[in-house]
């Protein structure tokens, strides 16, 4: 009986073409970091907050689904939601070529450029012949790790499980210089006290192959009503002005881009 | 003229480990320059850590085994705290932790403090060094007392006791425990990875995280250090042959 349900319901739910109501069916399990404030950090007691938790939640309220947030170590991201851990990534993740090869991406929910970060009056130059041979840090598996690699082959790369470990060895002094979203840095870093003393450097900084349109909400391949769904959800809460409330919760200025 | 034949057979290989594969190989191949700087990296701090860490325990399991007032007592305190522990922890400790005071950073310790690689070979040192003295001193204890005793009615004096017969014995009796030891330090050495190493398993969360692939970076590191097991088994199984030839059954 319990099998004739799911197949009952995954035939109204091919049916629908992914109305709300009818998807409310399952609960959608949802990737995310929560290691990289503003967009996601965890509470001492243990539950989540951030932009991309907000989003999560406004998103599933406008399909109409219960969602249940997992947590993940970014490096892990996409290949526990292609094990089915989750359904979607809602973790900042920016829709880049190489992992459009492994996922389907939503449009994009926000774009901020990356920055690099160093300690102020340290002079130093940012072009890739200024960061030869220093030990510049970067999460891994981002398109900073990318970008880096590509534009900066010399400079000494140092790959951290998270952006905030990241911080931890700028502030430190193991590290010359960090790059990584000019916003989360500024955030997660600069407005706080260990972030006394650093400062943005350089400008803007970007590369369409490596740091792609913005971030997206990953699925995987083939899961287009999914998709569409979620889609329609980001168009719906641009419009209806949620995305504003939770935007202007975090941020002074429009975080979607233009 | 070769491009007029179509698909090569390198091409179809590179297909098939890409698209129907279960594990992309020739991913790994392509990387395998990354793997053998992990292994290097490897192989480095377990080598290392293990000759200083070898040598700052000798001393230390003598002076537990002939039970030297307060040495001992300071040694076993310092043996404790480094078993009692997770090395990840330590590490973390020496490396995020120290890191975090003014005072630290501004002392003379703070060029070796500030490399990723002496942090990790520092905990490395301490926790392997903890580990052998316990083995040592096991082993010590163990040297019959019979052997001692002859030593001294030879007129020895304790110094010469303790190198002639007291550790060359007792080194031996260790051999087969101490090779655990190594395979322990070799498994440990993970860690490293955590603090922007790229060790073998650094290595392979690399190739994971580039092209977000769940288990071959794992798979590839897990086969590295079966291999390094193997020959450090291999290795012992020598020594232990050679240096217990005396255990051996005679040869007829």
């Amino acid at each position: 009986m319990r099998r004739l349900g799911k197949v009952l319901a995954a035939a109204a739910l091919a049916v629908s073409a992914a109305t709300a109501p009818a998807m409310a069916a399952e609960e959608l399990r949802i990737g995310v970091e929560g290691a990289y404030p503003p967009f996601s950090w965890k509470e001492a007691d243990g539950s989540l907050k951030g932009f991309d938790i907000d989003i999560a939640h406004a998103l599933c309220e406008k399909l109409g689904r219960t969602c249940v947030l997992v947590e993940q170590d970014w490096d892990g991201m996409i290949p526990a939601l292609l094990a089915r851990k989750y359904d979607a990534i809602v973790a900042s993740m920016s829709i880049t070529e190489e992992r459009k090869k492994r996922v389907d991406f939503s449009a994009k929910y926000y774009n901020t450029p990356a920055m690099f970060v160093v300690a102020e009056g340290s002079g130093l130059d940012v072009s890739p012949a200024g960061l030869a041979g220093k030990a510049v840090g970067v999460q891994r598996g981002t398109t900073h790790q990318c970008f880096m690699e590509k534009i900066y082959p010399d400079a000494e790369l140092r790959l951290y499980a998270t952006q905030e470990e990241v911080f931890l060895d700028l502030a430190a002094g193991r590290l010359d210089a960090q790059f990584s979203d000019s916003l989360q840095a500024d955030e997660g870093f600069l407005k706080t006290d260990a972030g006394n003393g650093y400062g943005f450097v350089g400008g803007p900084q970007h590369d369409l192959e490596c740091h792609g349109e913005g971030a997206g909400i990953a699925v995987r391949k083939g899961e287009d009503e999914l998709l569409a769904a979620l889609n329609a959800a980001i168009s719906a809460i641009r419009e209806d002005g949620t995305y504003k409330t939770i935007n202007d919760g975090y941020f002074d200025f429009d975080v979607y881009g233009d | 003229m070769d491009e007029t034949r179509g698909p090569s057979l390198l091409d179809a290989i590179r297909d098939f480990s890409e698209n129907a594969s279960p594990l992309d190989f020739v991913l790994i191949a392509q990387h395998w320059e990354m793997f053998l700087t992990g292994i290097g990296y490897t192989v480095l701090l377990v080598a290392v850590s293990l000759v200083i860490g070898g040598a700052i325990s000798l001393p230390l399991a003598v002076a537990r085994a002939y039970r030297i007032r307060y040495v001992n007592q300071a040694i076993w305190a310092y043996v404790y705290l480094f078993r009692g522990t997770p090395l990840l922890v330590q590490l973390y400790i020496i490396y995020y932790g120290l890191g975090q005071f003014e005072p630290v950073r501004e002392s003379f310790l703070w060029p070796v403090l500030r490399e990723p690689l002496w942090c990790t070979l520092i905990a490395f040192v301490l926790n392997t060094a903890a580990y052998t003295t316990e083995i040592f001193r096991g082993a010590i204890e163990a040297v019959p007392h019979g052997e001692v005793e002859a030593a001294r009615a030879y007129g020895m004096s304790s110094w010469h006791r303790t190198t002639r017969i007291v550790l060359p014995n007792a080194l031996r009796r260790a051999l087969p425990a101490y090779s655990n030891e190594i395979i322990f330090m070799l498994h440990g050495s993970v860690v490293a990875s955590t603090v922007t190493i790229v060790d073998i398993l650094g290595a392979g969360r690399i190739l994971n995280s580039k092209y977000y692939l769940a288990y071959e970076g794992f798979l590839a590191a897990a086969v590295l250090y079966m291999l390094l097991v193997y020959l450090v088994t291999r290795g012992f199984r020598l020594w232990e042959w050679r240096w217990h030839a005396h255990l051996r059954p005679r040869e007829a």
